[in-house]
């Protein structure tokens, strides 16, 4: 399944991009995205955090993914 | 009434602070967030914001929400700055008003408590031998 990454901060640099298409070989949920992105990229697991939000809204683990999401990381934030 | 604005340019106070003002108020609390000239000892030479601004827009007007609900503020006004910031430039302002002081300055802590944990903002510290991403290892 194929999925639009958009990457701010740290994990702009990570994945090399601001936007990238992702082939999420297996599963669809975030948490078999994120266990194939840091399989990929493994400098995400050295991340104090790693979140994603879908639709402008952070999701869970067990978020469903859909063919073209548009699927944000979200290293730890640092506002403020 | 909740006022959320993140901007490119300059922040000013007394923006945040027109926007609180209310007869019904017995108290207003401004936070102002400035760039330090120095982490850990070590000289800070600028830093960059960047944001996810619809996502980011969205969070802070969740924040104030919570807020204005748990703490029965009048008007809350966040506004954030992206771009690059020099020392002493001011990133983050946040004007809460209340009936009775308390609440204000527990709602203005709450804000800017949560605002550094939720909203997806980033900020890249310089230094004279390099850069970071504030906060993103442990």
């Amino acid at each position: 399944m194929n999925i639009n990454l958009v990457a701010f901060g740290i994990a702009r640099d990570i994945l090399g991009n601001s936007t990238q298409k992702f082939d999420l070989k297996k599963g669809n949920t975030i948490e078999e995205l994120k266990a194939e992105l840091t399989s990929e990229f493994p400098k995400f697991e050295e991340l104090a955090s790693l979140k994603f939000a879908v639709n402008e809204t952070y999701q869970q683990d067990d978020f469903l993914l859909s063919e073209n999401d548009e699927v944000v990381i979200i290293p730890p934030v640092s506002g403020g | 009434m909740i006022d959320i604005q993140l901007k490119d340019n300059e922040l000013k106070t007394a923006d945040c602070e027109a926007f609180v003002a209310s007869d019904a108020a017995g108290g207003t609390v401004i936070f102002v967030g400035t760039v330090r000239n120095q982490t850990k000892g070590k000289k800070v030479l600028r830093l960059d914001f960047e944001a996810y601004k619809p996502m980011a827009i969205k969070e802070m007007r969740k924040i104030a929400e919570q807020a204005m609900q748990q703490f029965d503020a009048l008007k809350i006004s966040i506004h954030h700055r992206v771009g690059t910031l020099q020392i002493g430039e001011i990133p983050v302002i946040i004007a809460v008003s209340t009936p009775h002081r308390a609440a204000a300055f527990e709602a203005c802590q709450y804000c800017i408590d949560t605002l550094k944990e939720t909203v997806p903002i980033w900020k890249k510290e310089y230094f004279e031998d390099g850069e970071v991403w504030v906060a993103a290892h442990p």
